[in-house]
């Protein structure tokens, strides 16, 4: 687990960010235990209220869950709700950005579509 | 719980006010990072916190009790000065039994465990030890302490890098096991800046600052690009820290960053950058 402490993202979205990565890469599997808030706060070197932070952020969306006096696990279908709250983001990110861009320069979807199929073969 | 509260303290030396009408609390269960310039008056508020030196007005209390001469409050507060007062002749060992006279809760296998961890031979006098094992030997009481509130005077003077991150470590480790409030007074903001939940900054004498580290730099950012164009971008807006090179400036903004900013810095092509924490520092405590 990375995190940019260059990045303009605040480092707490970054923690719950690359848990997800983890979660995502199979590094964590679902209903296995993730890093407690002492655990990441040492290893990343971080204030432990912003790893627990970070954690929680998991947890208020369903994707981490805690068990008492055990730590924190990883729900099940955590992997799924991750690929479509990312699927999402991506619309939002890239694609509006990109259809908005694009008629700024005066592109038409059509040839946005060509384009994308025009990158996709390189 | 442990809350420091400073009432209008002020510690004058002859004309020079070192502290000037400091009002500030201390909530308890949280690393604060103590910061100034060199002269702002750190040392001196960390001495009168604990009783070293006594304020030529105002009063501090902890939990409602004045700090002033007052064993009971003094005990559960663990200051690490800057400077090494401890008996000379004493050997590392010595003084570990003679802090847990003072401090009951002194936790003597934690402080062997960590002097193993640093390299700290513990038959050595204190006479003996090195700039870097200096700090080493300090910091360990201190970890050890178990005091409620400890306190950190440029605790990592002299520390190699493997030695600084170890310590950074065994902070976070120990804070995070047995919550206390923990004060940090430091030069080297950059490496301590994601430790630190709350940034207090000093300059001549007065607290202009204290707010939550992650709340600061989302309230600023530094905006880039050719200097006319920032100059546009900037009018009307709080900004510090200017740098220019030929055409090229930077400015920080001391704003929450607005999304018809963040579209108009498009629009300019100009670059819209993070705040780190030094780089703030540096512009609100610069003349």
């Amino acid at each position: 687990m990375r995190l940019d402490f260059n990045s303009e993202k605040p480092i707490y979205l970054q923690l719950a960010e690359a848990i997800e990565d983890d979660i995502l890469k199979g590094i964590f599997e679902e209903e296995s235990q993730v890093a407690s808030t002492t655990e990441l706060a040492v290893t990343l070197k971080i204030n432990p209220a912003t790893a627990g932070k970070g954690l929680n952020l998991l947890v208020d969306e369903g994707i981490v869950y805690k068990r008492r006096g055990v730590g924190m696990f990883v729900a099940t279908g955590a992997k799924e709700m991750i690929l479509q709250k990312r699927k999402e983001s991506f619309f939002q990110t890239y694609i509006l950005s990109l259809l908005e861009e694009a008629a700024k320069l005066g592109i038409s979807v059509e040839e946005v579509t060509a384009m994308l199929e025009r990158g996709r073969k390189k | 719980m442990s809350t420091i509260v400073f009432h209008g303290v002020s510690k004058a030396y002859g004309s020079t006010r070192a502290l000037d009408n400091v009002n500030l609390t201390i909530e308890p269960g949280k690393i604060y990072g103590l910061l100034g310039r060199n002269g702002a008056g750190k040392t001196t508020l960390l001495n009168l916190l604990t009783n070293r030196l006594f304020p030529t007005d105002g009063e501090i209390r902890l939990d409602g009790q004045p700090v002033l001469e007052n064993d009971a409050v003094l005990g559960r507060m663990f200051y690490m000065m800057e400077e090494n007062l401890y008996p000379p002749r004493f050997t590392v060992k010595e003084t570990f039994n003679w802090s847990k006279i003072f401090y009951p809760g002194f936790d003597m296998p934690y402080a062997l465990e960590l002097t193993k961890k640093f390299g700290l031979n513990v038959n050595k006098r204190v006479k003996e030890l090195s700039t870097g094992y200096s700090s080493i030997f300090k910091a360990i009481i201190a970890l050890a302490s178990n005091a409620e509130v400890v306190i950190y005077d440029e605790p990592v003077l002299g520390l190699d890098a493997n030695h600084r991150e170890l310590f950074y470590r065994e902070l976070i480790a120990n804070y995070s096991t047995n919550p206390k409030t923990v004060i940090i007074s430091t030069h080297l903001i950059e490496e301590v800046a994601d430790v630190l939940e709350e940034a207090i900054i000093i300059k001549e004498g007065q607290i202009i600052l204290k707010q939550p580290v992650e709340d600061l730099l989302a309230r600023a950012y530094t905006v880039s690009g050719e200097a006319s164009k920032v100059d546009s971008f900037a009018e009307g807006k709080k900004c510090a820290g200017v740098q220019t090179m030929g055409k090229f400036k930077s400015v920080t903004v001391l704003e929450e960053l607005q999304n018809k900013d963040a579209s108009l810095a498009r629009e300019l092509s100009l670059d819209i950058g993070k705040v780190e924490l030094q780089k703030l520092f540096i512009s609100l405590t610069n003349a």
